[in-house]
């Protein structure tokens, strides 16, 4: 079942576009890698699936079953919340308040949703620490079980792991395969090329003002788009690496 | 001498009236203190300053045109630039910071050049003195202005405690809660709106320089030792509300003049917790 179909999508704003000819889709239970160069578009292809801008052209689809706030959101990290002062648990149960109307205070019903989510990313022990004491991989998990609280059927990830340590990053990636484990469905924005290849079942490239590829995570390495990538982006020992994989792809 | 000190303090303390500009007070620097959490969290601290010197070219021009009620030009005018200044704040065209240098002196210039041009008063240099330091007793302090402070204090702090789970959500993360269909554009128009009112108030209480302080200080203390945002708001609240009390009776009983006397306190208040931070830190 499509929770998002995108039928030649134009991204950009008032004075330009930033790319077009977007096509994709994105069903239940899937996993989307969003990659590309800095500037190729994915965050205002973010920000269009979260409805902060409008699409400039085309359509951008939501299943009926998909309301605005059933999608959870993990943006990147702002200065001013490095030095802020609240405790998880804060954090976590604002995620309620997308769902709650005019209803002004957390009831019971939002106290146990936030529970729930601490538990399944592993920090029910952080609650009451505060936030600005976390090391940067917790900061993200915390963030990712706000995001869970808000909406368990759709998360919307940018660039969750810019700035962690590789360990850190590793028990990242873990907490977002657990939640796609149980039905919960990933779009990722990611500059993580080798575990977007490793977690991800679809793969969406943008680069050059335009789509340069859709489709299954395990076609994509023997694609045109893959082999280009390596061919642009890294350097040159890195490069004899990748023409082998293409190789090895192709035979 | 210490006898008639306190003699001296329970003569005021007959007198009704010194009852409700200490309620007042405090009430002010209690709204002060709960939107100072969010405005320093959000980065806004020197908005509050930019729009204390609005409100001072306000009132200079509302009393050149010779309004009795003053606070009735002055407020709109306030709450409007903050809008302007806060509302916009994420796509304005000149920098947040550029943009408040500009209008916060702009508006003491002009204020200043309309006080002097257009006197009303024989004092002219004592008008403006108290203008941006507050006036120099509270028994100064008009009925009417007592009364239209107590009830705009009431609903500001209402406000707060109703939106106070938005109020968090959006200093936190204002990306975030737009992104899960939160009217974040309400929101900062609430914050405005709110900081204006509380400005405006406060300007007659410490004066126009100083009732920034009122808004970074108990904050600042505050977020020096409390970990969560529940915390440090409750912090700020009860300290801020303590040192106005306190520095109104120290203020009395001196014959100090009230705003500066509360700023003092603040500081006092800001040191002490600096200090206590640290030693918890070791």
């Amino acid at each position: 079942m499509n929770l998002i179909e995108c039928r030649d999508l134009t991204l950009g704003y008032d004075d330009g576009i930033v790319a077009e000819h977007i096509d994709f889709t994105v069903e239940k239970g899937d996993y989307l890698c969003i990659v590309g160069e800095n500037g190729a578009g994915k965050s205002t292809l973010m920000k269009t699936m979260l409805s902060l801008i409008k699409p400039a052209g085309g359509e951008l689809k939501f299943s009926d079953e998909l309301k605005r706030n059933e999608v959870g959101y993990l943006p990147q990290q702002t200065i001013v919340q490095r030095d802020f002062p609240a405790n998880v648990r804060e954090i976590v149960m604002s995620g309620n308040l997308s769902r709650m109307g005019f209803k002004p205070f957390y009831g019971k019903k939002e106290k146990k949703r936030a529970d729930e989510a601490m538990e399944k990313l592993d920090i029910t022990g952080l609650a009451k620490k505060s936030y600005r004491n976390l090391s940067g991989g917790q900061q993200q998990r915390v963030l990712l079980a706000r995001a869970f609280c808000a909406a368990d059927k759709l998360l919307i990830l940018d660039e969750p792991v810019s700035g962690l340590d590789p360990k850190a990053a590793k028990e990242f990636y873990e907490s977002v395969r657990k939640l796609h484990d149980e039905g919960v469905t990933i779009i990722m924005v990611s500059h993580d090329m080798h575990a977007a290849l490793s977690d991800s079942d679809h793969i969406l490239q943008i680069g050059g003002h335009k789509q340069l590829y859709f489709g299954k995570t395990e076609d994509y390495v023997k694609s045109k788009a893959y082999y280009k990538l390596g061919l642009n982006s890294h350097p040159r020992d890195s490069r004899k690496h990748y023409m082998a994989e293409y190789h090895k792809a192709e035979n | 001498m210490d006898g008639n000190i306190i003699q001296q303090f329970l003569f005021y303390l007959s007198f009704p009236f010194v009852w409700f500009a200490l309620i007042v007070v405090a009430l002010i620097s209690l709204c002060a203190a709960l939107l100072g959490v969010t405005l320093v969290l959000k980065r806004y601290s020197f908005i509050g300053d930019g729009l204390s010197h609005v409100a001072f070219g306000a009132l200079a021009v509302a009393t050149a045109l010779g309004v009795t009620q003053n606070t009735l030009v002055v407020l709109p005018v306030t709450v409007l630039v903050a809008m302007l200044l806060i509302g916009m704040g994420r796509n304005a065209r000149i920098k947040g910071d550029a943009a408040i240098a500009m209008l916060s002196t702009g508006a003491l210039a002009m204020g200043y050049l309309i006080m002097n041009v257009f006197s009303v008063s024989s004092n002219v240099s004592g008008d403006v003195c108290t203008t941006l330091f507050g006036s120099t007793s509270i028994l100064t302090l008009k009925p009417a202005d007592v009364f239209i402070c107590l009830g705009f204090s009431v609903v500001v702090i209402l406000v707060f405690i109703f939106f106070y789970n938005r109020i968090f959500a959006v200093t936190f993360d204002e990306n975030f809660s737009e992104a899960t269909g939160m009217k974040t554009f309400f929101y900062r128009g609430l914050l405005a709106v709110l900081t204006a009112v509380v400005i405006v108030l406060g300007m007659k209480l410490v004066g126009s320089l100083l009732i920034s302080a009122l808004v970074v200080f108990p904050a600042l203390s505050a977020m020096r030792l409390f970990k969560s945002f529940k915390s440090v708001v409750l912090f700020s609240a009860v300290m801020a509300v303590i040192c106005a009390v306190s520095g109104i009776a120290i203020s009395v009983v001196c014959s100090f003049p009230p705003g500066a006397t509360i700023v003092m306190m603040d500081i006092i208040l800001y040191i002490v917790c600096e200090l206590a931070g640290r030693l918890v830190k070791r």
